[in-house]
């Protein structure tokens, strides 16, 4: 990126060195993708959900495409969080990138495992994954309920040594309820907006593409949704919003930064351009620079 | 590790060699340079509504020119795989490769098993391995390649319904009445045929590799959609799960489960 502008930003009284960060699950822990893009010049790696003790997801098929993007039901497969800090994170540490950890769990008690486990570690925040829709707790997912969503995030608080990030759904009817709720709890961020639950049909065969029949969609499909509840939720709370969503171009992020996003992730388009953060990186700045731009702060809460 | 490369690669030739089935081939100097067989690309539609890669499987490669061939079958209208077949000389699209582990080298009396789509990676197999081959090869009601494979080993052919002299009935068939024993056993094909490949393995007691399928968005073992079952608790993914784009997609036949 060019030098003479400013890309940094500041979450929680950390510093980034730009907006640009992988959102979780699309990027691993960069191992996979250090071969396309510099991870020394990305904001930060968000990376794949981690639980106390290892998962085996769901099973397969896990994906299907859709118009403009696809459905997951990975069901959160991961090596657990001791594998995690042994292996994934001291890679992820030989970087000068800031590390956001997702934690994932099935009850309150496993998320604050893994949150105890990640204290002292060289993580510098971590995201609380209350939103996955292939993995669940009774018939909704925590993230839905703004009462247990205060509740989890008030006990992750007590206990994280790092600030924490609560991920939200856009599958509830008013995603402000749930920001609030977060808010209230404590969190020191809020990230949005995770996949939306969907499903396809294979009319000829008449079965659900995917073996968990639900998945979540991602994509540029998505990203419309993502904009407005970036821009509700904006409105709604005072703690910053990392915004992502069908994160294809410079402009897509742009345009969740305009809404109220202070960082945008980038994902699913990893998948299908593995140098695609760094591509984001550079469109930003020639945006920046064809509407003379010098601060990319500016960008934040932009609309009118 | 072996290096990947996210190259833009330039159509030197594409021909229709059976029906909806496709040959093409591509100028990707960096791939064809480090391809080894039984390793697949992702090739990326142009299609603005179609983002992910198309795994195909690498059936050939030259180093000399820089190219590698590419052989698919057209799954419909409005899919990348119809878009791939209407690209021209020139051409250009993106593609990352090569990607999985690809076929270990390996000698002996040696049986080469395919099925449909999955013979295609084992051309550029048949023609690696050195020493003495039997090539099988099972179809429903086309038959196509058999020249090229023709070139590397003995034929043996099935076929659904019998056409032009084959066998009728399935490979695996076909190659209990032949009845010879093979020491390394190589397959792709269908999950049906994988299976029935295993057991005939086991049978000869034959040491026998597998290359399987999975529906997959990357490509380079980040998403983990394309697991498959193992026997034991994979080094990397430290659960029962092989990712068949990066372990494998070519597995020994004990070390995984259908």
């Amino acid at each position: 990126m060019n030098k003479k502008i400013d890309t940094k930003i500041n979450i929680a009284g950390i510093e980034f060195k730009n907006p640009i960060m992988t959102a979780s699950g699309t990027f691993g822990s960069g191992m996979e993708y250090a071969d396309f893009v510099d991870l020394n010049e990305l904001g930060a790696v968000i990376t794949k959900g981690v639980s106390a003790i290892p998962w085996e997801g769901n099973p397969t098929p896990r994906v299907a495409e859709t118009p403009s993007g696809m459905l997951n039901a990975i069901g959160l497969q991961n090596p657990g969080v001791e594998v995690f800090i042994n292996r994934d994170l001291e890679f992820l540490k030989q970087f000068d990138v800031r590390i956001i950890v997702n934690v994932c769990g099935k009850t309150i008690e496993d998320y604050l495992k893994v949150v105890r486990a990640l204290a002292g570690t060289g993580a510098d925040m971590l995201e609380i994954n209350i939103s996955c829709p292939n993995v669940k707790a009774g018939a909704l997912s925590f993230g839905q309920e703004p009462k247990v969503v205060e509740e989890i995030t008030k006990k992750i608080k007590k206990e994280a040594k790092q600030p924490v990030i609560m991920k939200l759904t856009p599958n509830v009817t008013d995603i402000r309820e749930i920001a609030k709720a977060a808010e209230a709890g404590g969190a020191d961020a809020i990230s949005l907006i995770n996949t939306i639950t969907g499903m396809k049909i294979d009319i000829w065969k008449r079965k659900f593409a995917l073996a968990n029949k639900t998945g979540g969609l991602s994509g540029p499909a998505i990203h419309p949704v993502a904009v407005r509840m970036v821009y509700d939720c904006a409105r709604t709370v005072k703690i910053p919003i990392i915004g992502m969503g069908g994160v294809e171009s410079g402009e897509d992020a742009i345009e969740l930064m305009l809404a109220g996003a202070t960082a945008v992730a980038v994902g699913t388009s990893n998948f299908y351009r593995p140098d695609n953060a760094i591509r984001v990186l550079d469109e930003m700045a020639e945006v920046m620079e064809k509407q003379e731009v010098s601060d990319i702060k500016e960008f934040i809460n932009g609309v009118s | 590790m072996a290096e990947q490369f996210y190259e833009t690669a330039k159509v030197i030739s594409k021909e229709i060699i059976a029906k909806d089935i496709y040959k093409l081939v591509l100028k990707a100097d960096k791939i064809a340079n480090s391809a080894k067989a039984g390793q697949f690309v992702l090739v990326y539609p142009h299609l603005s509504d179609k983002k992910l890669g198309r795994p195909i499987s690498i059936c050939d490669w030259d180093k000399d020119n820089g190219t590698i061939t590419l052989c698919y079958r057209v799954t419909g209208e409005n899919t990348g795989t119809r878009e791939f077949s209407s690209y021209c000389e020139n051409d250009e699209v993106r593609i990352l490769g090569p990607l999985g582990n690809g076929f270990p080298m390996a000698d002996g009396n040696i049986l080469i098993i395919g099925g449909g789509l999955g013979i295609f990676p084992l051309l550029g197999l048949s023609k690696t391995l050195t020493g003495k081959k039997t090539i099988a090869l099972g179809f429903r009601e086309e038959i196509f390649l058999m020249r090229d494979f023709n070139e590397y080993g003995d034929l043996i052919v099935a076929t659904e319904t019998g056409i032009t002299d084959s066998f009728k009935g399935n490979i695996v068939q076909a190659l209990r009445e032949e009845g010879n024993r093979y020491e390394v056993i190589y397959a792709c094909g269908p999950t049906p045929m994988l299976k029935a490949v295993k057991e005939f393995a086991a049978e000869q007691s034959a040491i026998c590799y597998l290359s399987l399928e999975e529906r997959m968005a990357c490509g380079i073992g980040a998403c983990l959609a394309c697991v498959c079952k193992s026997k034991e608790i994979d080094g990397h993914t430290n659960v029962k799960n092989k990712r068949v784009c990066k372990e494998g997609p070519v597995f020994e036949a004990h070390e995984i489960e259908f």
